[in-house]
Order: C-alpha cells, then sequence, then structure tokens
C-alpha cells in the first residue's frame, strides 16, 4: 500500500506540473504595459511555489513508503516530541518566503492602483448594467455630461440607456458606444460605474479587472500596447446573464481612434 | 526499563457541587455575551460607515454625504432611568437569592425547594420584572413618538439605525425578561432553591450587561451623529 | 490485539463527597423518544448532526452534478426537471455552497463528531449544557428545512451565489429567485447561526470546566484544541453574519437602503438611496472569512490525531500544533479583506490585508512540516482512517499552494472571480476537510457502533476520492489561467471559452465517476452498522480516552467512573514501555534513556 500510495501521488503530482510547465492552458498574451510584470512576477510565483508543491507531496510520496510498517524488520520509531530548533527555522524560513514573495510586489501594485491617470489619459466611462456594457466619451469639451436615473431606457440603447440628460450642455458632444474603442500606447482612464449590481470589468489580456458598484465611479488605468480586438468579460455574478454580458475593446491607432471618434462626433449632428 | 508511579487511573465521579454549578452557569453567560457584543459591535460598525459614507448623486456625478440626525424622544431619558433602577433591584435580588442558598446549605439541608410564599418576603424580583416591561412598553410609546414625527424604519439612514438598535436590544431584554419570570415562579415550577439561584444570578449579570448596553446605544445614537 | 482499559486499575473514592449532595448526572433515559429523538446526550446529537451532514452532502452533490451537465451540454432537458436555464443553473450555484458550507462542513466535524467525542476525549459525563445542547440540533435541523423549502417557493430558491452580495440579494426585483426564496436563504441562516452559537456555547464551556483530573490543557488531544478554536471563531463570527442578515431582510423588505445605494433594476427606481454595497462584503467576509477555517479546523486535529496512531509516533511538535491552531484562528479574523481586493475597496487597505494573509500561510506550513516529520522514521499502518488521514495532507498542501497566488493583489487581478479561486476552496474545503470527516468515521465507527466498516469498501472509496477529486479540481486551476470566470451557467457566448470545453467535459466526467464512487462509502456505512464485524473496544490501539470505555460508551461516557489522566495523547512507541502505547490513564511513564 505504501508504494501505491507512493506512486500515486507522485503521478498526479507529476502530471499536473507537467501541464503547469508546458503551459497547456496558461494566461492569455498581455497586451497591456502592465502585463510584461505581472507575468513575470507570476512566473516568480508559481516557480517558487511549484517547488514547494512538487517538494512536498514527492517528500509525503516518500515517507509514505519508506517508513511503512514492515513487521519485525522495521527499523525502531524514533519516540520524538519534535525539534523546535527546526520549527523556528522552517517558520522562519516561510515567513520570508511568503512576506518576501508578497513585498515584492508593491512597485507593481502601486503603479497599478495608488498612482491616478495621467493628465494626458484617452477617459472612458464604462458603465454595466444588466446585461451589458456602454461606454461614454466626454468628447471635445472634456466634460462628461449629467445622467438621471429616471431618463434612462434600456431598450433604447445607447445615450437613452445611460439615461444621459440631453438638456445638459455638456452632453451635447457626449459619445455613447456600445464597443470600447482606445488608442494604443496611450493610457487609458476608466470611470466605472453600475446601474443596478455589482458588475465587473474584465480584460483578460491586460491584465485589468475592477468591480463596477452602483453608487461609486471608480477611476482606474490601464496602457494597451498592441492593437486588436480583446474580450470583456463582466466577472462578478450579476444576475440570469452574468455569462453573456459581455463586450469587446478594439485597440486601434491613434489616427483611426480620432477618425472613429470624429465620425461619431458627426453623427451626433 | 521505563519506571512506572503507581496512581489511580478511575476514581469514582463527584456530582458538581452548587459553587462548580454556579461557575459553569456564569461561564456560559460570559460565552453567550460574545456573539450579543459581536452582533452590536457589528451595527456600530455598520452605522459608523454609514453615517461618513457619501453617495454617488448620479444627477451631478457628484459624491455627497446625506446622514440626516434624528432627534431622540425625551422618553428615552426615562425609559434608561427605569432601566438602571431595575438593574439595581435584580442586583438584590440575586445577593437575597445567594444568601438564602449559603444559609440553607450551611445548615446541611440536602434538596432545599423553593418555598410557595418564598417571593412574599422581599419582592425583589417582581419588581425588577414590572421595571422591566415598563421598560419595553416606554420604548415601543418611543417608537410611536418618532413615527408621528415622521421618522419610520426606511425615512432616513439615521432613523432605520435607531429603530435597528433598539429593536435589537429590546429583543435580547425580552430574554431577559422571560428568565426573570422562570425564576419569579419558580415555586409553581418545582425548582431547587440552588437551581432558581443560579437562574436569578446569570440572569442578573445579563441584565446588567443589557442595562449597559442600553447606555451605550443610546451615547451613540446621542453622539456618534 | 489488546483491548479494554492498560495499566493497573485502582478505584479510590473521592476523599469527602456525601451521597447526599445533588446529583446532576442524570440517569439514562428509557423510551424511543428520550433516547432517540429528544436526546439529551451528547453522543445521540452528534449522530443526528452527522446524519444530518450526511443527508445536506447528498444534495449538495446532486446539485453540483446539475451545474457540470449543463455546463458541458447546456442545451440537454433532464428527466423530471428538464431545461435548466440560466437562472436555474445559478440557483444551483447559490444552493450548492450554502448547503454545503453551513450544512455539511461547518456541521459534521464539530456538531457531529465533535458533539460525540469532545466530552469523552477530555473524560467529561456530558457536555455543559445538555438541553442547550439538544436545541442546538433541533434549531440546526430547523435551518435545514427552512433553506430546502426555499426551493419549493413561488420564484424558487435565490440566484445570488453563497456569498449573497448586494444590491443583487438586496433587490426582490434583481432576478428570479430573488423574492421569497431569497428571504428563507437568509432566514435559514439566520437560524443556522442561532443554532451554531448554542454548539459554541456548550464546546467552549465544557472544554474550559469540565476536564477531567489530569487533563490539562496542553494534555487535550489535538482534535480538542481544534473544536475548541473553531468553537470560539464560531462565537465571534457568526454574531456577525446575524447582524448581516438582519440589515439585508430589512433592505428587502422594511425598504431601508443600508446596502443599496440610488439604482434601476429593469429601468425602473427602486426607492432605495444612499446605501453601500461594500458594507455587505465587509460585514459578510468578516464572518466569512473565520468560516472557512471553522471549515478546516477540526480536519487538521483529526489528521494530526490520525498521523500519530498509524505511525505510531507522537505527533511532531505538540506544541508548535497548538500555536499553530491558535495563530490560524487568530489571524483568521484579520484577512477578510483580501475576498475584496477587486471590490473597490482601498488599494492601501488591500495592501495590508495582502500582507496579514500571507502571515497567516505560515501557521498552515508549521502544521503541514509537522505532519511530515510524525512520518518521519514511523511505522506506518495503512487502516483505513491513515489512507484518508494521508490523502488529507496531500489535499491540503495541494490546495493550500494556489492560496499564495490569490493572496497577492497583483495576482489576483487576473485570477479573482475566475475558476483558480473554486480550485483553490474545493481542494480544502470541498475535499481536504470532507477527508478529515471521512477519516473520522472510518476511525469513530467502531466506537459509535459497535462494528468494524469494511476495509476493502474503504479502499476502493478512498481511491475513487482521492485519484477522483484531484482529477476534478486540479485542471480547474488551468481554467482560471485562462480566463474562465466563474458562475458562468454556459460558455457559449465567448469565443475564447470554447477552447476550455473539452477541459470542463474532462471535469464532468471525472464528477461522476467520484460521485458514484461516493455510493461505496454510503453502502459501506449502513451495511457495516448492521453486519460489520464485531470490535473490541480499541481497535487501532490507540491511546486518548475514548478508547478506554466499552464500545459503544455507556450513557455517562465511563460506566459510573471518572478517568484520571497521567499521560499525554500521543505516547507511541515510548523506549522502554512493555507495548507501544501508553493509555492517557495508564500510570505516568518515564522514557527509558
Amino acid at each position: 500500500m505504501g508504494l501505491v500510495l507512493l506512486l500515486v501521488i507522485w503521478l498526479i503530482t507529476l502530471v499536473s506540473t507537467y501541464f503547469f510547465i508546458a503551459k497547456t492552458w496558461w494566461l492569455p498574451v498581455g497586451a497591456s504595459a502592465a502585463a510584461a510584470g505581472i507575468d513575470h512576477h507570476f512566473t516568480t510565483t508559481y516557480i517558487l511555489m511549484g517547488a514547494v508543491f512538487v517538494a512536498a507531496q514527492l517528500a509525503l510520496g516518500y515517507l509514505v513508503w519508506s517508513f511503512r510498517d514492515r513487521g519485525s524488520s522495521s527499523s525502531k520509531v524514533a519516540y520524538s516530541h519534535g525539534n523546535t530548533s527546526l520549527e523556528i527555522v522552517w517558520t522562519l524560513l516561510t515567513t520570508v518566503l511568503f512576506v518576501g514573495l508578497n513585498l515584492a510586489t508593491y512597485p507593481l501594485w502601486a503603479a497599478e492602483r495608488f498612482d491616478p491617470a495621467e493628465a494626458s489619459a484617452v477617459r472612458v466611462e464604462v458603465t454595466g448594467m444588466q446585461f451589458a456594457w456602454y461606454f461614454r466619451y466626454p468628447g471635445p469639451d472634456g466634460q462628461f455630461g449629467s445622467t438621471k436615473p429616471e431618463l434612462e431606457d434600456a431598450s433604447a440603447g445607447g445615450e437613452a440607456a445611460l439615461g444621459l440628460d440631453t438638456k445638459d450642455p455638456a452632453s451635447k458632444d457626449d459619445v455613447v458606444s456600445g464597443v470600447m474603442v482606445v488608442p494604443v500606447n496611450r493610457q487609458v482612464e476608466v470611470i466605472l460605474r453600475a446601474h443596478d449590481v455589482i458588475h465587473s470589468f474584465f480584460v483578460p489580456q491586460m491584465r485589468f479587472k475592477q468591480d463596477a458598484v452602483p453608487g461609486l465611479a471608480i477611476h482606474m488605468h490601464f496602457t494597451p500596447i498592441q492593437t486588436g480586438d480583446y474580450e470583456i468579460l463582466c466577472a462578478e455574478l450579476c444576475g440570469l446573464g452574468h455569462y453573456k454580458m459581455h463586450g469587446i475593446v478594439k485597440v486601434v491607432t491613434q489616427e483611426e481612434f480620432d477618425k472613429w471618434l470624429a465620425a461619431r462626433e458627426a453623427e451626433k449632428q | 526499563m521505563a519506571t512506572f508511579t503507581t496512581t489511580a487511573t478511575i476514581v469514582a465521579p463527584t456530582p458538581p457541587d452548587y459553587a462548580t454549578r454556579l461557575r459553569r452557569a456564569r461561564l456560559g453567560l460570559l460565552v453567550v455575551l460574545t456573539p450579543v457584543l459581536m452582533l452590536f459591535v457589528s451595527f456600530t460598525s455598520a452605522y459608523v460607515v454609514r453615517q461618513g459614507l457619501p453617495s454617488l448623486d448620479p444627477r451631478t456625478a457628484t459624491l455627497v454625504k446625506d446622514w440626516i440626525p434624528v432627534t431622540l424622544p425625551k422618553l428615552l431619558l426615562l425609559n434608561t432611568a427605569v432601566l438602571v433602577l431595575s438593574s439595581l433591584f435584580v442586583e438584590l435580588a440575586r445577593q437575597q437569592s445567594r444568601g438564602q442558598v449559603q444559609a440553607v446549605l450551611a445548615a446541611g439541608e440536602i434538596h432545599p425547594r423553593v418555598s410557595a410564599d418564598d417571593g412574599m418576603s422581599m419582592p425583589w424580583l417582581s419588581i425588577t420584572l414590572v421595571l422591566g416591561l415598563l421598560f419595553l412598553f416606554g420604548q415601543w410609546t418611543a417608537w410611536k413618538q418618532l413615527a408621528a414625527n415622521g421618522f419610520h424604519v426606511d425615512t432616513t439612514p439615521s432613523s432605520s439605525f435607531i429603530y435597528l438598535l433598539t429593536g435589537t436590544h429590546a429583543i435580547h431584554l425580552m430574554g431577559g425578561v422571560l428568565a426573570l419570570f422562570v425564576a419569579a415562579i419558580a415555586s409553581l415550577l418545582g425548582l431547587s432553591l440552588t437551581r432558581r439561584s443560579i437562574v436569578v444570578d446569570v440572569t442578573a449579570w445579563y441584565w446588567h450587561f443589557m442595562a449597559a448596553l442600553w447606555i451605550y446605544i443610546l451615547c451613540l445614537m446621542e453622539f456618534a451623529s | 490485539m489488546v483491548g479494554g482499559t492498560g495499566g493497573g486499575e485502582t478505584i479510590t473514592m473521592a476523599t469527602h463527597e456525601s451521597a447526599a449532595q445533588e446529583s446532576h448526572a442524570h440517569a439514562a433515559p428509557q423510551g424511543f423518544i428520550r433516547k432517540w429523538i429528544f436526546s439529551l446526550d451528547h453522543k445521540v446529537i452528534g449522530l443526528q448532526y452527522y446524519f444530518l451532514a450526511l443527508t445536506a452532502v447528498f444534495v449538495g452533490m446532486f446539485l453540483s452534478l446539475l451545474m457540470r451537465i449543463h455546463l458541458i451540454w447546456p442545451t440537454v432537458a433532464l428527466p423530471l426537471l428538464g431545461d435548466i436555464r440560466p437562472e436555474t443553473y445559478l440557483t444551483l450555484v447559490t444552493m450548492h455552497g450554502t448547503i454545503m458550507v453551513f450544512f455539511v462542513l461547518t456541521t459534521a466535524p464539530q456538531g457531529g463528531f465533535g458533539n460525540y467525542f469532545l466530552p469523552i476525549q477530555i473524560g467529561a459525563p456530558d457536555m455543559a449544557f445538555p438541553v442547550l445542547n439538544m436545541l442546538s440540533f433541533w434549531t440546526t435541523l430547523l435551518g435545514f428545512i427552512v433553506m430546502i423549502a426555499a426551493f419549493f417557493v413561488a420564484g424558487g430558491a435565490p440566484l445570488h451565489g453563497w456569498t449573497g452580495y448586494a444590491p443583487l440579494s438586496a433587490l426582490q426585483s434583481a432576478g428570479p429567485g430573488e423574492g421569497l426564496g431569497a428571504d428563507l436563504w437568509i432566514i435559514s441562516i439566520a437560524i443556522f447561526c442561532i443554532g451554531a452559537l448554542m454548539g459554541a456555547l456548550n464546546f467552549i464551556t465544557t472544554t474550559l470546566d469540565m476536564r477531567a483530573k489530569g487533563m490539562t490543557m496542553m494534555r487535550m488531544p489535538l482534535t480538542v484544541w481544534a473544536w475548541f478554536v473553531t468553537a470560539i471563531l464560531g462565537l465571534l463570527a457568526f454574531g456577525v453574519l446575524l447582524s448581516a442578515g438582519i440589515l439585508l431582510l430589512m433592505d428587502r423588505n422594511l425598504g431601508t437602503s443600508f446596502f443599496v445605494p440610488l439604482v434601476t433594476i429593469n429601468g425602473q427606481l427602486t426607492g432605495h438611496k444612499g446605501g453601500s454595497p461594500l458594507l455587505w462584503q465587509h460585514l459578510f467576509w468578516f464572518f466569512g472569512h473565520p468560516e472557512v477555517y471553522i471549515a478546516i479546523l477540526p480536519a487538521m486535529g483529526m489528521a494530526s490525531q490520525l498521523l500519530s496512531v498509524f505511525s505510531r509516533k507522537p505527533i511532531f511538535g505538540y506544541k508548535a500544533m497548538v500555536y499553530a491552531i491558535l495563530a490560524i484562528g487568530f489571524l483568521g479574523f484579520m484577512v477578510w479583506g483580501h475576498h475584496m481586493f477587486m471590490s473597490g475597496m482601498s488599494p492601501y487597505t488591500a495592501f495590508a490585508f495582502s500582507i496579514m494573509t500571507m502571515g497567516i500561510g505560515v501557521p498552515s506550513a508549521i502544521k503541514t512540516f509537522n505532519w511530515l516529520g510524525t512520518l518521519m522514521h514511523a511505522r506506518i499502518r495503512f487502516d483505513s482512517p491513515m489512507l484518508f488521514a494521508i490523502g488529507f495532507v496531500s489535499l491540503f498542501v495541494t490546495g493550500g499552494i494556489s492560496g499564495p497566488f490569490l493572496a497577492q493583489p497583483v495576482l489576483d487581478i487576473q485570477l479573482h472571480d475566475t475558476y483558480f479561486v473554486p480550485a483553490h476552496f474545493h481542494l480544502i474545503m470541498g475535499v481536504a476537510s470532507i477527508f478529515g470527516i471521512f477519516a473520522a468515521t472510518y476511525y469513530w465507527f467502531p466506537k459509535m457502533f459497535g462494528r468494524m466498516m469494511s476495509e476493502s469498501l474503504a479502499r476502493w472509496h478512498f481511491w475513487f476520492s482521492f485519484i477522483g477529486t484531484y482529477a476534478i479540481f486540479m485542471p480547474m486551476h488551468y481554467l482560471g489561467m485562462a480566463g474562465m470566470p466563474r458562475r458562468y451557467s454556459q460558455m457559449t457566448e465567448v469565443a475564447y471559452l470554447h477552447n476550455l470545453i473539452p477541459l470542463q467535459k474532462f471535469i464532468t466526467y471525472a464528477a461522476f465517476i467520484t460521485i458514484a464512487g461516493q455510493l461505496i462509502f454510503v453502502v459501506n456505512l449502513f451495511w457495516s452498522m448492521f453486519k460489520g464485524k464485531k470490535a473490541v473496544d480499541n481497535p487501532w490501539e490507540a491511546t486518548t480516552l475514548e478508547w478506554t470505555t466499552a464500545t459503544p460508551p455507556p450513557h455517562d461516557n465511563f460506566g459510573g467512573k471518572t478517568p484520571v489522566v497521567h499521560n499525554g495523547p500521543y505516547e507511541y512507541s515510548v523506549p522502554g514501555a512493555p507495548r507501544d502505547y501508553v493509555m492517557q490513564t495508564d500510570p505516568e511513564i518515564e522514557p527509558a534513556h
């Protein structure tokens, strides 16, 4: 039985480790400025934790086989209540490893979350509602017009879905889109809002996730560095349509972005 | 060769005596008061958070604070006095009951029962009971006064908390009232003197806790605005 | 095999007691109702809790089976149940989680085995407050009935997840099932809180005040330490959950706005304003994090116990194990924010929580080192309880290792609300903790029922469960890293998720097989109760107090006697001792040098 346990534990460990190393199913390719740093730290964590995982499981398998009861041919049991020095050593090592690993992420986390967006960032208001995402650009005046809950009409889409107050002068140049278009290599500031329940704006390839909470307007930022279309998924249970509340971020060149925005402004006249 | 010292490995059990049972009951009470405390700590943190919380006004997309303090009915002060007074009386009841048991045990009585005319000599328990019910009635009246002034449970966040805090306290006090009632009719229930004494002791401490908790709640509602 | 008590047995009368002292011990009850239904005996109550949990786990497993079927075959109509709609899927998710966390993981290890064996393991004749103990079971059962009732009311059971985030859970119009079903869900949990608090009261008072002579705190088995600290966690946490439930009920039914800001549902204003959804999360997780330690600590105590017994060696580092249990309990109250890194909470607060969270990984690691240390230079017997204890260690390591990924906020950005999270918590709670329950069942079955369970059926059960659960939950790590979000009822809408369907299929097939394997356990359990080989008093040659008494134990646990303790709980293979175990009641032993 000891040998069978060893073989099964070792096999499970090695097979699952193989799939981690082979990256058969892995993080999608990163497309934001933060991705490199985050992915690097992910790799560091998984190498260190992976080593601990493999060592512990291999040790477990080995020990249950090696110290099985062999009847009279077993060696004497080492009667021991433990080893205090060993306890202190491995406690300290574990603390250093765990806490150190986390402290190393401080610069990354600070860059992502402590620092506000740059003044030159492209601002997009992202609003989640059951079960769609809407994106609003402030237009040339740089101001978002006011929205009123009583004006909301989700079935009409676009500006009506957001409850945009068309009487507000600042609303005149607001562009509302069902697709999020942003220029590459420029910081994007998202202002996250929700109309009804908590949603979450998750763009896996941008290594970006943030809950959109009703009653709050949460400011976050990311910088796409690769053009392309990227999936947005809702990552906080929001009701029966949670699984189909997705959208697209289109990262285009600055030129294409300006053209797109201008065309949308023109439509409004 | 290992050395063995010969000692007993098994003994006849000693049934717990009065002191042990009292200690155990008081320990139990201490344990029970912990989640009650945590309930009100939790409400307090919700209160503090809500009070300081700005919320997003979608019309202006700005954050505004909307805490409107409620003027507490003066009746609450009277109710407080009633509760503190009842605490005094329940303490008298506790001391008296303890004294009775100790006297009886010292005299060597074996299974002392609560005698039928016991409650007549010093009616501390009954007075506490009456004052407790008076407090609860007073709280109910205060609620009616609040409602008459337009503050219902859903009027403002501050009014919600007033009903929540006072209501939860009242429900817990009702538990104490029930325990007092059981102790008061002990002779009818055939409770032993020691058992009644333990009930009175534990209920008295619970009652003091409820009084202190009430004063805390009152201060929170009045001063933390 | 040697049975019965070891060493000399001398009965001495306690010094001055008179029989006239008011006796607290109650005579054994007569009649079926007093004996088996409204019993005050902690052993019967323990069994009642256990069978409640057994019922609940099969309900929970059935719900998860339906979930797994729908995920990979979303359009298939099932016999009797018909179509599973997206909202039905979410109801399954919600009720599966709620039933498993509360009525299985918080019920069987603590209410079941804790009630049965804590008094015996400390040498007490019963719990401190037997009437309250009985009430605690019936309260818990009432909670379960109310929870199940939610399925059958108009609108059905809620879909807001076991975590019940507001405003989704606070607004009756936010989705199907969020009407009466959600109210019943909250009420059920509130009832459960009260039952659990009554139980905690007994555990704590009994452990502190009713230990037999010689049973110092540092001679208590680690199972008792685990039950004791778990009860303290419950004492501090369930009151907060109750408060959150009360506030949520008020928001839902009385028009208050504790958790609900100004929102519109389907374009309609709801009349709420100014509340904070994050307040719900703080209150819920202040309970929720200690809750997961409530779910795992008893299993850790069990693993320590069994590794020692079946290695014929003292547990490595008993003191460190006790400190680790205390540290886990204490730190468990300081890390709740790690569930909220993406919630909109301040990033500074988030980072502080993450440091504390990495800290709590340390006592868990210490326990793992000590388990491995116990196995070293041992003489391991592979009886079924030991198989599950070894399995526990492996699963705990695997589940624990994914913790440091989630605990670091920069990585949690990617992994939060993906399948990486259920991978983590299922391996720890949904498997390791369950293995603790299995291990305890195989170990204590002889003592409870006087018969042995079938070893060969037990081994089949072990292999099905060990390999099967790895097959189910290991792939979820890959799914999470690849970006599969949680609580998606189907994978048909997002293009890149189509590539992950084969992996989901593998998991579903593994789940079918593993759940089928659990039937082996049920058959073994019930068959052995009536037909199992008769057990001796101490079949495992273990040292703790439950093995000094008859099988099954008499009503007052020790047959009119009280044990006197002279040794610690893990005195195995003491050099120079006449046999390889020294009972706690044996005369005090000095190891030969």
